[in-house]
């Protein structure tokens, strides 16, 4: 294999960036997109750059950010234009690759090897996408230019925001080995102190060590440091599309009442399937697995998930599994619940191919699908409670519930799953 | 502050070829404007108004303005002189 040349491109602030887009009334004050502010509970998901230089923190409580940034505005979460911008940036990618794999919805590796001669080198095409990033979505982004996913993603952090930079065969000594260990991907918190305990501080640190001794410090993690330090990374990027580009799409309620009955459970259950369902449909994805949580009403909870056969958007099929794994692992006459969650994980997107088999029949799917999305038309054009299922009406005070949106949005691990 | 955001009427057609031309504005006052001329049709941010679309260059009444179909399907323009 020759020389590859990689980008990993990373949207600076990505919520808070399509916030103030928005917002331009908001230009220059600090803004932090986060949790429900009305409800005084919840975290911060994103800062700007205003409010990151005053010390607020991704993850600190609202309360908290408050404290150190008291003029702070909150903006609550809106995934789904998030998700938008996300699919508008890999619209963009996709013309200079079609190797492009999304880590997390605002980061991105591409291989631009190909498209480099006709282009013009990484360094031009990384200037041309972020000069287009800017002008056609409004937000901006910062690239590195390598020859491995793991320099690009170093070079993408070194600068920000709407920066490029380069991280050659000639330059990593310089650029990259100064950086503390912990910038590279895979020293998380615990790796970082046990190698300050063993004197390796930086990137360079860990690239002259002697790999047996890493290996011996942490196993075989500690071959994959050496590696990544060294720049001798050669993992592919990956052919874009078939993954999508967050983990998971869950809602969960409490409900206004305890749940007594079965009954009681499965409408919940088929309300939060739908708009389970729903928002995998309106962002082009599938799941392979369902999850359910259950808390009673003594606020014990516990999870449970199942592998499906077929990968689906389809609400009567996750419902389906998700009240299966409720029968089999809860008995709702020894205690009431108190709220319930379902989630669709392990997503691919609608461009995932899989064996069909001989027993489930791919006609029938298709026709509930197209049903399915009839049914999101009229709700979008006629309102959500234009159009219920039956069940929905044998109790109409906790079919009525909202279902809350509650996900987070987390990257996939670098090594898949 | 005022928004600089105008959401206007639009009287568009489609061509055979699926492209969508707009062809008359509705300003906010109820002026209506002739859309003599399109200039580009290219996906853009409006910094100023907020919020991202295809950017469609039109000439009215001789001069440039700037119209955007957003994919709430609406169209908006940038209020002058903000």
């Amino acid at each position: 294999m020759g020389t590859r040349t990689i980008l990993h491109s990373d949207c600076n602030c990505f919520y808070a960036s399509v916030e103030h887009l928005y917002h331009p009334e908001l230009r220059d004050r600090p803004v932090a997109v986060g949790g429900d502010p009305e409800a005084r509970h919840g975290i911060v998901l994103t800062a700007d750059y205003m409010a990151k230089r005053r010390g607020v923190k991704t993850g600190m409580a609202l309360w908290q950010a408050r404290q150190v940034c008291p003029e702070l505005i909150f903006l609550p979460p809106r995934m789904d234009l998030y998700l938008r911008f996300s699919r508008m940036t890999h619209e963009i990618y996709a013309e200079y690759t079609d190797r492009q794999e999304p880590f997390g919805c605002d980061e991105c590796w591409l291989d631009v090897t190909e498209s480099a001669d006709i282009r013009g080198n990484g360094l031009q095409i990384a200037q041309e996408i972020s000069g287009r990033i800017k002008k056609e979505l409004g937000i901006t982004v910062s690239i590195g230019v390598s020859y491995n996913k793991i320099f690009a993603k170093l070079g993408s952090d070194y600068k920000k925001p709407d920066a490029i930079t380069t991280m050659g065969r000639d330059e990593y000594k310089q650029k990259a080995w100064p950086l503390p260990a912990s910038d590279l991907l895979y020293v998380g918190r615990s790796t970082e102190s046990k190698l300050t305990r063993l004197g390796i501080r930086t990137i360079g640190n860990i690239a002259e060590t002697d790999p047996a001794l890493l290996e011996s410090w942490f196993g075989k993690m500690g071959l994959v440091l050496w590696t990544f330090a060294n720049g001798l990374d050669d993992a592919p990027v990956c052919i874009e599309n078939t993954k999508a580009p967050i983990k998971s799409i869950g809602n969960s309620v409490t409900t206004p009442r305890d749940l007594v009955t079965d009954q009681d459970v499965k409408i919940i259950l088929y309300v939060l399937s739908e708009s389970v369902a729903a928002r995998l449909r309106d962002n082009g994805f599938r799941s392979l697995v369902v999850e359910i949580s259950l808390r009673d009403n003594g606020l014990f909870s516990f999870t449970r998930q199942r592998k499906i056969d077929h990968a689906t958007n389809i609400s009567g099929e996750i419902a389906e599994t998700a009240y299966q794994l409720y029968k089999e692992n809860y008995d709702i006459e020894n205690k009431p619940l108190r709220s319930i969650g379902v989630r669709a994980c392990s997503l691919v997107t609608e461009n995932y191919w899989e064996q069909l088999d001989l027993f489930s029949s791919a006609e029938e799917r298709e026709k509930k699908l197209k049903m399915e999305k009839a049914v999101d038309e009229v709700r979008r054009r006629f309102g959500f409670y234009s159009l219920q299922r039956g069940i929905m009406h044998l109790d109409e005070n906790l079919s009525a519930v909202n279902a809350r949106e509650d996900h987070i949005v987390h990257p996939r691990g670098y090594f898949g799953q | 502050m005022e928004t600089q955001k105008v959401y206007v009427d639009v009287v568009a057609e489609f061509t055979k070829d699926g492209i969508l031309l707009p062809r008359q504005i509705t300003w906010e006052d109820g002026r209506k404007y002739e859309i003599t001329r399109i200039k580009s049709r290219k996906r853009a941010a409006s910094m100023k108004a907020g919020g991202v679309g295809d950017k469609y260059i039109c000439v009215v009444d001789g001069r440039e303005v700037a119209l955007f179909y957003e994919d709430n399907n609406m169209w908006f323009m940038e209020r002058a002189g903000a």
